[in-house]
């Protein structure tokens, strides 16, 4: 079923949920399950690499050969170097989502506190705050992320995180921002103020959790969109720096071998294409579980 | 479930000319899942050339079903079964094709529809949509049909129509729409109008406008109106006949003076006491006990007995038919077979 | 309406103004000196090092050189690229207008199609065709654009369709006017061709939840006891108001479309606004690089400030006398 379907016809759109109601829910759901289970399945080709990977992801197979088509020895075949590709899917699998789910927790991390103080503070702050939010969503994501590679220069991996958490955070910010301003002025908000708590344990103690479930949704959907976002910084050559090949760093390596070997970013390509797909579908379904309506794609 | 009805009197003697409109044993059912709701079910009635009825009942007792049954705008799931019959103008509607049915709706079959706020689509301006019709059905040009919009606006009592024709629909009140939309039903001079509550959205003082309105339009136009509405006070101002639906079925019929003087359905009854009356004070407004069951579950035999004062076990035994009290007055109830029940109920010792 | 358009306005110009100021602060954040890779030049004397630093204001206190900064920008001054030694708006002038081709061609396209293809899956929302057509635009949605894109390359390769770079380099600037436009056109039928059908299945989604959303209205069934045939139903007053928020979609989309233009242009070697950044990049040329970051903010301003001009002129509600 098409992911954009289920419009609020969720049993649980609109009520309060539980973690056991919306498991449950979400259980029931063949496709949620389906995307589960692949999420999963890459996670743990990720994390069990050195040990499914059949090859050596680094090391040619001989000198002589150059890129060989999917064989019985080599299910994807061989890159340029004679190197075995689904070795290094794998491999690249641990750099890919590495990055993105770092980065995540970066963008997340900035967006709740900027969010947070933008939403609690209200008045010409929140004004202040969120024109620069406005203002770093009008710059494509892509673009603001070459023009500091071009001011950088060639990004460790550490550096990869950072910038693209720093890229990042700006939808989130917008979230929690409007849900601490609606739940500030809830009763239990209110009550803990009355009782004299200091205003960082009110936002903190009080406001924050509520705001926080739309983050969970905007999380799940920020890694596919990192995971993209990442692979096509390296797709065009300004990722993680070279000799760490992530998915993104394949298909480009496929890319100079179009004509030649289909494989080379076929296989790469379906690796990360089927990963966002999952991770899409398992944000979608977890935001119609938690009763939230449909946000355009970032 | 249902013991074959009697055969129920046809108000119009022989030798008149055939009614209007004439519903056999219509029969509206929603097939979800493996359940089957029979909103509508077995309902017979005739409506004479410009003749005024009634068709009351709360809400769920399938007043609106026929009434969208009639002008075969009921969706799936919904169905209307095979076996039931609408004729109109001596024509099958249910053996018509979509062609068929679309240009006689909005055309000599009209409906008003109960949401004044949201019946008029939002983005077009209403001479538009009153002009529509004319353009659908008369091929009428854009100009022509304009005019025949303000023409009908102005028919509406729509002050300034000729401007007002160029508002959209937020810019009006919910009197101002209700007669947009009535003077969208009768731009093509139908000859039944349907009219699903109409008055039910309005305050009390535009509700009596409306009413006004309507009840003159039909005097002027020769029109037959079914009015459809939960209020007895609207019934009583303009109908000449009324029916009284609960269960999907008609449990109660007859002239509106012959049934608010003896009304004969306990039902009937409640919907009587439960009308607020001059010199009685609001806070003993008499409500029927209870709430109509949902479509899926009607109770056995009487679908009344279960919130009914007088209910003995033939009740749940026994599917009432059509008891003729006089030559047009019917009751779907026992009580009209065993006379010597029908005394208050407490003095009857029911069971229940 | 001129409060709203006047409101946009004075909106998008302090965005504009925002994102200027972020660029700068990034600019500045950058390790070392800025334009440091074009002081590192050994073939540089000392005078002219700091005959570049004085051009570039950099001798000056940071506050100096943002005003400076802004002033330049705000009157079109982007400096001079550093490897093509042209000022940057030149070398924008022929970029930009490939851009605006490609995005143009495939916004058009990719929003048509997706519009009808949206409007059909809603209305018969559930049938085979609603099942099929729906999982597909949701599988093409999710594809990363940069290996759709590749893929159309793979499959088109070496036939009659281009598939790389604006024109063939071969054709003679004196070919006649008619050829050579031929020729723009045939090397556009693949990368707007793949541009468009991102769109179209994001387009899609959205018109078919939204016609999804407004078939039960009371309005609808009030047209159809009316008479309206079923199709002029959809059509005519359903279509009209599912699509409000498709308009609005449009405007969101800007950043989007802008950022799978960089990547279409790339891989398709378009030589538009995105392969000019990319390059850029490669070179260390940021004065290129910032003058796009800042052209595109715009165009993303423009576009959400146009679709709530827009969505105010179609939807009588929000129009004020």
């Amino acid at each position: 079923m098409p992911a954009l379907v289920a419009l609020g016809d969720s049993p649980l759109a609109g009520r309060s949920w539980s973690a056991g109601r919306l498991a449950s829910s979400l259980t029931r759901d063949p496709l949620f399950a389906a995307a589960a289970c692949t999420l999963l399945l890459v996670a743990l080709a990720a994390l069990f690499a050195p040990w499914l990977a059949p090859f050596d992801p680094d090391r040619p197979i001989d000198m002589a050969a150059r890129a060989q088509p999917p064989s019985a020895q080599h299910w994807f075949g061989t890159d340029t170097l004679n190197r075995d590709l689904l070795s290094r899917i794998l491999f690249g699998a641990r750099i890919s989502l590495a990055v993105s789910l770092l980065s995540v927790a970066v963008a997340m991390l900035m967006g709740t506190a900027w969010g947070a103080i933008a939403g609690y503070a209200g008045g010409w702050i929140d004004a202040l705050l969120m024109r620069v939010v406005d203002a770093g969503l009008a710059i494509p994501r892509i673009l603001l992320l070459l023009s500091i590679v071009s001011l950088w220069g060639t990004l460790t991996m550490p550096a990869i995180i950072v910038v693209l958490g720093f890229t990042g955070w700006f939808g989130a910010s917008r979230l929690v921002r409007d849900g601490v301003r609606a739940s500030k002025e809830r009763d239990y908000a209110v009550a803990a103020r009355a009782s004299g708590a200091t205003p960082f344990r009110v936002l903190v103690r009080h406001v924050l959790p509520h705001a926080l479930t739309p983050m969970l949704v905007a999380a799940t959907l920020g890694v596919g969109h990192v995971v993209v976002i990442e692979a096509g910084l390296s797709f065009l050559g300004y990722g993680v720096a070279p000799p760490a090949a992530t998915w993104g760093t394949l298909i480009r390596d496929g890319r100079e071998n179009v004509a030649t070997a289909w494989w080379l970013s076929v296989f790469p390509g379906l690796a990360l294409a089927i990963t966002v797909l999952a991770i899409n579908v398992l944000g979608d379904r977890l935001r119609t579980a938690l009763g939230g309506r449909q946000l355009p794609a970032p | 479930m249902t013991m074959p009805a009697r055969p129920v009197p046809n108000s119009s003697a022989a030798g008149e000319s055939p009614p209007l409109l004439r519903v056999q044993d219509l029969r509206t059912y929603f097939h979800v899942g493996g359940a089957v709701a029979r909103a509508v079910d077995g309902v017979s009635f005739d409506i004479r050339q410009g003749e005024t009825v009634g068709m009351v009942g709360e809400s769920g007792c399938g007043k609106s079903v026929t009434a969208l049954s009639l002008l075969r705008l009921i969706d799936p799931p919904g169905r209307i079964e095979s076996g039931s019959r609408i004729e109109f103008e001596g024509r099958d509607l249910l053996t018509l094709n979509e062609e068929g049915i679309r240009q006689l709706r909005g055309n000599r079959i009209a409906m008003v529809f109960q949401e004044p706020m949201t019946a008029l689509n939002p983005v077009f301006t209403i001479g538009d949509q009153v002009a529509e019709v004319a353009r659908v059905h008369a091929g009428a040009s854009r100009r022509a049909a304009w005019d025949r919009a303000v023409e009908m606006l102005n028919l509406v009592g729509i002050p300034d129509p000729r401007e007002r024709a160029k508002s959209y629909p937020h810019q009006l009140s919910g009197g101002m729409r209700q007669r947009v939309l009535i003077a969208m039903a009768l731009v093509m001079n139908p000859s039944l109008l349907i009219a699903d509550e109409p008055t039910t959205a309005l305050d009390v003082t535009i509700q009596a406008q409306i009413l006004e309105l309507l009840a003159d339009l039909q005097q002027r136009l020769g029109l037959a109106v079914l009015l459809i509405t939960h209020d007895l006070g609207v019934v009583a101002e303009v109908t000449s006949r009324v029916l009284v639906m609960y269960g999907g079925q008609i449990v109660e019929r007859a002239p509106v003076r012959e049934l608010f003087a003896h009304p004969r359905h306990p039902y009937t009854r409640g919907l009587l006491e439960a009308m607020p009356r001059l010199g009685r004070p609001r806070d003993r407004l008499t409500v029927i006990p209870g709430t109509v069951p949902p479509p899926t579950r009607w109770p056995s035999g009487c679908r009344f007995r279960d919130r009914c004062a007088w209910a003995w076990q033939r009740c749940a035994d026994e599917h009432p038919p059509e008891y003729v009290v006089t030559a047009d007055h019917t009751a779907r109830c026992h009580l009209v077979d065993e006379p010597s029940r029908d005394v208050t109920p407490a003095a009857a010792g029911v069971a229940r | 309406m001129a409060s709203i358009v006047l409101k946009r306005v004075a909106q998008g110009l302090l965005i504009v103004w925002l994102t200027t100021t972020i660029t700068f602060f990034l600019i500045h954040a950058a390790p070392g000196e800025p334009f440091a890779s074009l002081l590192e030049d050994p073939r540089l004397t000392d005078e002219m090092r700091a005959a570049t630093r004085a051009r570039y204001g950099l001798d000056r206190p940071v506050t100096e050189q943002y005003v400076r900064y802004l002033r330049a920008v705000s009157t079109g001054d982007f400096g001079d690229s550093f490897i093509h030694h042209r000022p940057v708006v030149a070398i924008l002038g022929d970029a930009v207008p490939r851009t605006m081709l490609l995005m143009a061609t495939a916004l058009v396209i990719g929003f048509a199609a997706g519009i009808a293809l949206g409007a059909l899956q809603g209305a018969r929302a559930g049938s085979w065709f609603d099942r099929l057509t729906g999982s597909t635009a949701v599988l093409l949605a999710a594809l990363p654009d940069f290996w759709l894109a590749l893929l159309v390359v793979m499959l088109f390769a070496g036939t009659w369709l281009p598939v790389s770079g604006f024109s063939t380099p071969t054709l003679p600037a004196s070919a006649p006017m008619m050829t050579r436009t031929l020729d723009v056109l045939r090397h556009l039928i693949l990368p707007a061709g793949t541009l468009a059908l991102l769109i179209a299945a994001m387009v899609s989604r959205f018109q078919r939840a939204a016609l999804i959303d407004i078939l039960p209205s009371a309005w609808l069934r009030t047209a159809r006891a009316k008479g309206v045939a079923t199709r002029s139903v959809v059509f005519r007053h359903a279509l009209r108001n599912a699509f409000l928020p498709i308009i609005t979609l449009g405007g969101l989309a800007v950043p989007a479309l802008l950022g799978g233009a960089v990547f279409v242009e790339a891989t398709f070697n378009w030589q538009g606004m995105g392969s000019l950044a990319v390059q850029a990049v490669g070179d260390h040329d940021y004065p290129v690089v910032l003058a796009v970051v800042l052209l595109s903010s715009a165009f993303v301003v423009l576009g959400a400030a146009l679709a709530d001009v827009a969505q105010a002129a179609a939807d009588p509600r929000q129009r004020r006398a």
